[in-house]
């Protein structure tokens, strides 16, 4: 395979004869999502592979014009095929899982109140542990909108991917982002004024 | 209602809550360069502080992170 500049890759994708730049890095793009899936994904990788690699070189030469040349052209290139594969994996991962369902159940368990807290801890701290649950859960409900109790549960609890949840709340993962981010420095800032430290709760659970 | 479970969860997201964090967006616009400089032996935790703090809560772009290292590592850029 020919040795190129980032110009040079740039050049020959945009010009009149782009067929073998083209191919080259649909070459690169394939042995790249090989080696990045094929711990993950078992049954019918090769075709798999295929589909990801197609999807991901027309989305790099639709985003040529964003590429800003702090890195390797190859290397740009590369990120943007994990990112289109992974983000259809997760997409078929949770496709059927519904942003209420995460939510009521989030830890894939029923909720049962006994398990509230550790039910081996010695009562003293079965009392601070229910103490500190009381506050936590009090200070969600005062500091937080809705939608940000909503998005924490989906996201932090429930281990949903943002974009997944993003998609369900009618928003873009980056809105989102702010949005978990603005409720964990609130809940950070009640905690602190409270005189109650993350590490102590963490413990107080350990 | 939180529970146990829930409640740690939350809480260690809360305890990793910094003021200033990168999206995904953000992260994912730097990983090609903090990749790089990372396989370059140049300390990109020093260089790049926010997306070194963002891929060490984020599963997601971690994974990125970690595939992007992987297959560069196995097919070195010509």
């Amino acid at each position: 395979m020919k040795d190129r500049t980032n110009q040079e890759w740039l050049d020959e994708l945009r010009g009149p004869d782009a067929a073998p730049a083209i191919a080259d890095l649909r070459m690169i793009l394939f042995r790249g999502l090989r080696a990045a899936l094929s711990g993950r994904i078992r049954s019918d990788l090769e075709s798999v592979l295929e589909d990801f690699t197609q999807d991901a070189l027309l989305k790099v030469l639709d985003n040529l014009h964003t590429f800003r040349g702090e890195s390797r052209l190859t290397t740009w290139a590369q990120k943007i095929a994990i990112h289109v594969a992974y983000s259809e994996l997760r997409r078929r991962r949770w496709k059927d899982i519904s942003l209420q369902s995460i939510i009521e159940n989030p830890d894939g368990a029923d909720f049962t109140p006994a398990l509230l807290t550790d039910p081996n801890a010695l009562p003293e701290k079965q009392a601070s542990q229910n103490d500190l649950l009381a506050f936590v859960n009090r200070m969600i409900e005062e500091e937080l909108t809705e939608r940000q109790r909503t998005a924490i549960q989906a996201v932090i609890i429930g281990g949903m991917p943002i974009g997944e949840v993003a998609q369900r709340m009618e928003t873009n993962s980056n809105a989102l982002y702010k949005l978990i981010h603005d409720a964990r420095k609130r809940l950070k800032a009640r905690m602190i004024e409270n005189g109650i430290s993350p590490e102590d709760v963490l413990d107080a659970f350990s | 209602m939180l529970n146990a479970n829930s409640l740690k969860k939350l809480v260690r997201a809360v305890l990793h809550t910094r003021e200033q964090e990168l999206t995904c967006q953000e992260c994912f616009d730097q990983l090609d360069q903090f990749v790089e400089l990372q396989l370059d032996g140049k300390q990109p935790a020093e260089a790049m502080p926010l997306v070194q703090e963002h891929l060490e809560t984020c599963g997601n772009c971690r994974d990125t992170f970690e595939a992007l290292v992987l297959v560069l590592e196995k097919n070195p850029s010509p």
